[in-house]
């Protein structure tokens, strides 16, 4: 099939970037869409020109790594899909994908569609745990969670943390993704101890990282490829009014957002270089 | 390339209730949901124009009997509003901040419409409360005939014959529907009140109330204009 890609072409932070569009003669319809920017880089290569720049790597839609916008929807037009299981037969003979990157102040780019999302890494170290003794395995069953439970828990852990949730969003808000983070260990009675701290301190990185507002919209559930329903939303909010309100632990502090990227050497290295 | 480092420790003190997006959406919830009540009741009290002069009057006059709960009310409701759009702004200028750069396309595709436009309803609302207190309860500006203080039945009858005074209200309390079809559901969720089981009864009870409110309302007006109240 022939297709058109308008890529965000953006050598780093520093440069403005610009929509290029590449024509695509002989595109498989069984190829995944990631599979696609392979083929276009390879004839990018072989002219000389710099590759696409895009972020993957389970190409099984469990890492997280992957997704971009297509058209205006991130990860594409296809739900519960991310863009590395998004096959080229869901696209038309002859249509013009517009594709560019999640874009969000937190988010910040590094280079084509590659986006920085150690945002969201900020806010799970912020709470997104709980506290188990070492030692010996624990008794199986020694805690009862129902099965309604345990299945409402597994959803909100369902979350790969692909950020489409923040793309999706009109305030490019985290909600959905700081709620499935919070919601998955709250629900679950391991979770009990550490909830009151929990959903402040995720809640006060995510304020620090520069996220939108929640209008409860739903664009984010829409876009999610693990289908995260808005409930989780509620119990970050449940959560942390149930925090303030209880006013258990002690100063909620957050880490600055770091932009910059270590280059774990001494020598002086361009910390925006990213070839 | 190590990408492990992902913050620097400079921890700073994190913001408060109010500082954080979640205390704000709580604080539009709990006004927003007294507005609603103060809506009900609005609704409720003028309703009685139907029930002819006599009753709307008294009606009007009792709430100024009440004298010494007149004024607390009128302060709680002012301070809803205020914090209501306090909290709007706030949010609406971190929206701005949150996405530097636009996409090129963007597809809405799960969103509903009143949610989308909560920015514009809001505000316009707020233009028409302020045009409607000038107008009916503070007597400043009645186009059509003179503001007669007390006898609320001529002032609203009087005021509705005007067409493009309908007009307004007509399109400003459809704008308040909508603003209420997202809204009802939307501060059960700021709450933290949602469950799997009770979100689309909750969903579905928000239409009835809001096309129920807007009917409500605009009952007046249209029975004004068609001359079945005069
Ligand atoms: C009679 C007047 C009003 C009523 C009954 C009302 C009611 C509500 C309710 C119940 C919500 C949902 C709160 C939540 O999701 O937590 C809401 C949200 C909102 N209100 Fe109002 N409101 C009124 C007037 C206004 C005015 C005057 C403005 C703006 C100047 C405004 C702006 C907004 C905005 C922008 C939201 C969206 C917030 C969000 O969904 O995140 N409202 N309103
Ligand atoms: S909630 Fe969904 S869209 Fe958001 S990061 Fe998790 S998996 Fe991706
Ligand atoms: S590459 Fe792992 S989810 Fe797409």
């Amino acid at each position: 099939m022939k297709l058109t890609l308008k890529i965000w072409r953006q050598t780093g932070r520093k440069d403005k970037g610009r929509f290029v569009s590449y024509a695509m003669d002989d595109v498989n319809a069984e190829m995944s869409m990631l599979e696609c920017l392979d083929v276009l880089n390879e004839s990018l290569i072989e002219r000389g020109e710099e590759p696409v720049a895009f972020e993957h790597d389970c190409r099984e839609g469990i890492c997280g790594s992957c997704g971009f916008m297509i058209n205006g929807i991130p990860h594409g037009p296809l739900p519960a899909t991310t863009v590395c299981q998004l096959t080229m037969r869901h696209f038309k003979d002859g249509e013009e994908l517009v594709i560019e990157p999640w874009r969000a102040a937190a988010f910040p780019a590094v280079k084509d569609l590659v986006v920085d999302r150690r945002s969201f890494d900020r806010i799970i170290a912020a709470g997104g745990y709980i506290s188990v003794s070492t030692g010996n395995a624990p008794d199986g069953n020694a805690i009862l969670v129902s099965k309604d439970t345990s299945d409402r828990a597994m959803d909100a852990a369902a979350c790969i943390g692909c950020g489409a949730c923040v793309a999706a969003c009109p305030n490019a808000s985290s909600a959905l993704f700081t709620g499935a983070k919070i919601a998955h260990l709250s629900i679950l009675p391991q979770g009990a101890p550490e909830r009151d701290g929990r959903a402040l301190n995720m809640v006060a990185q995510m304020n620090a990282e520069g996220f939108g507002g929640c209008t409860n919209i739903g664009e984010c559930t829409g876009a999610c490829p693990k289908e995260i329903q808005l409930e989780v939303i509620a119990t970050m909010n449940r959560d942390f009014i149930r925090g303030s309100w209880k006013r258990r632990d002690q100063e909620v502090r957050t880490v600055k957002p770091m932009t910059e990227w270590s280059t774990g050497s001494k020598l002086k290295i361009d910390p925006h270089a990213t070839s | 390339m190590s990408t492990s480092a992902v913050g620097v420790r400079e921890e700073e003190r994190a913001p408060g209730f109010w500082g954080s997006t979640n205390g704000k959406k709580a604080v539009m919830a709990v006004t927003g949901a007294i507005l609603f009540i103060f809506v009900i009741g609005h609704l409720a009290g003028n309703l009685q124009v139907f029930e002819g002069p006599a009753k709307l009057n008294a009606y009007g006059k009792l709430l100024h009997t009440l004298g010494e709960l007149l004024w607390p009310v009128r302060i709680v409701l002012l301070l809803c509003v205020t914090l209501h759009i306090t909290a709007t702004v706030q949010l609406a200028l971190l929206k701005k901040r949150a996405r530097p750069v636009g996409y090129s396309a963007k597809k809405a595709i799960a969103s509903s419409y009143s949610s989308r436009t909560m920015y514009w309803s809001g505000p316009i609302v707020l233009a028409f409360v302020i045009f409607h207190l000038l107008h009916l309860t503070a007597g400043y500006y009645h186009p059509g005939a003179a503001f007669i203080e007390g006898d609320v039945y001529h002032n609203v009858v009087s005021g509705f014959q005007v067409w493009w005074v309908s007009v307004w209200y007509i399109f400003s309390v459809i704008l308040l529907g909508l603003h209420l079809r997202h809204g009802i559901w939307s501060m059960f969720q700021s709450l933290g009140m949602n469950h799997p089981r009770h979100t689309p009864i909750l969903k579905s009870t928000a239409w009835v109330v809001a096309v129920t409110i807007v009917l409500g309302y605009i009952s007046i007006p249209i029975s004004v204009m068609l001359g079945v109240v005069k």
